[in-house]
């Protein structure tokens, strides 16, 4: 490790809470939207890849 | 030649805001990690979610006059991507305005002015959602509503915040196209083509924008002033604002009973439309009369909060006869 490189960073437990419950968020929604796709496959039946009804 | 130079100004201005943006959080980041302040609230509320359940609402309307019928899944994803669309040019919005939010009372808590999101994330943010929202509409409804959707945002975040906001006093007439354009959207997600319907739909909330946003300005003028935003009562006098604003809502009141004639709205909503449109429009005459000052600022505040309650009643009517099938069920 070199003498000029940056402090490592240190966060305060608020910041590690919201970085926390960001990546949580993140998590839900993607988890969210893969499993209504999932459930839209049944809904549009053999027309799941044609976008234009 | 000029519009030529105008375009290169507007491109120049573009580049040095996001290097602007760029460089600012990167002197942030290193003097106070900053970019770890904020939590998924501060970052939803760029997202505008008043203005969100607005959109949902008469995307809504829109889907549910369309003729035919869509799967109610389907439906239920189309809003959430139209929301989610709203969202993203509510956060690109706040991100390219974050200099003059800075300098207005009524904006300036608000997450980017306030430091607690970084400008560079509420970009990313809004550029994320924006296309992720416009895939997902392509995918689960069609190409035509992605379309519409995507020139949606592009309208809001471009047209309307970028040009038109800060150099025309016109800046919400004209912007106020991309917030009537959702129940187009709803619609074109049902059927995959637009309606005339819908078009009367966006006309309603077309014509309703400026009487709303200009009651507001009338009491924020001051503020409006400080930032510099060419607001109507700033460029024009309050006198002229009040003028625009009874000739809107006299307007305005004949083109939301249209539904009702053309039978996208039954009974209920031609009575809630024509009542709640008189009592607009006397308020509107109220404001136009009333002398200068605290009863002026009263009056305006009043035609602005009628103004919400109008819309989401118009909606949430058409809606009610539409979700709950009173038209074809009791012939309303």
């Amino acid at each position: 490790m070199s003498a000029n490189a940056p402090p490592p960073l240190a966060l305060t437990p608020q910041q590690l809470q919201n970085r926390r419950m960001r990546n949580l968020a993140i998590g839900i929604s993607v988890g969210f939207v893969a499993i209504l796709l999932y459930f839209i496959t049944f809904a549009k039946g053999l027309a799941v890849l044609q976008s234009s009804n | 030649m000029n519009d030529e130079r105008h375009e290169e100004n507007a491109a120049g201005a573009t580049v040095r805001k996001l290097t602007m943006t760029l460089l600012e959080d990167a002197r942030a980041a290193d003097a106070a990690l900053g970019e770890y302040a904020a939590g998924p609230s501060e970052f939803f509320s760029l997202m505008k979610p008043r203005v969100m359940s607005l959109v949902v609402l008469t995307a809504l309307a829109g889907m549910l006059i369309a003729p035919g019928s869509v799967h109610p899944l389907i439906g239920f994803a189309s809003l959430l991507a139209i929301a989610v669309g709203a969202g993203a040019s509510g956060a690109l919005n706040m991100w390219w305005d974050a200099d003059i939010d800075r300098l207005m009372a009524r904006t300036r808590l608000r997450a980017v002015p306030s430091g607690l999101v970084q400008p560079s994330e509420a970009l990313f943010f809004g550029l994320t959602l924006s296309f992720v929202s416009v895939l997902f509409l392509a995918v689960v409804a069609n190409y035509v509503a992605a379309a519409l959707l995507a020139f949606t945002i592009f309208f809001y975040a471009v047209i309307y915040t970028m040009w038109l906001k800060r150099s025309t006093p016109q800046n919400i007439v004209i912007g106020g196209a991309a917030g009537a354009l959702p129940p187009v959207v709803g619609c074109a997600a049902a059927t995959g083509s637009v309606s005339l319907d819908s078009v009367i739909l966006f006309a309603i909330i077309f014509l309703w924008t400026p009487p709303h946003f200009w009651a507001l300005a009338l009491v924020k003028a001051r503020d409006y002033g400080r930032a510099g935003v060419p607001m109507m009562p700033n460029v024009k006098g309050e006198a002229h604002t009040r003028l625009e604003i009874l000739l809107y809502t006299i307007v305005l009141t004949p083109v939301a009973m249209l539904p009702w004639f053309t039978g996208a709205g039954g009974r209920v909503y031609g009575l809630v439309a024509a009542l709640s449109g008189i009592a607009l429009l006397a308020m509107a005459i109220d404001l136009y009369r009333q002398p200068f000052g605290e009863i002026a600022n009263k009056a305006a505040m009043r035609l602005f909060g009628a103004s919400i309650v109008y819309l989401f009643a118009l909606f949430g009517v058409l809606v009610a006869e539409h979700g709950l099938g009173l038209i074809n069920r009791w012939g309303l």
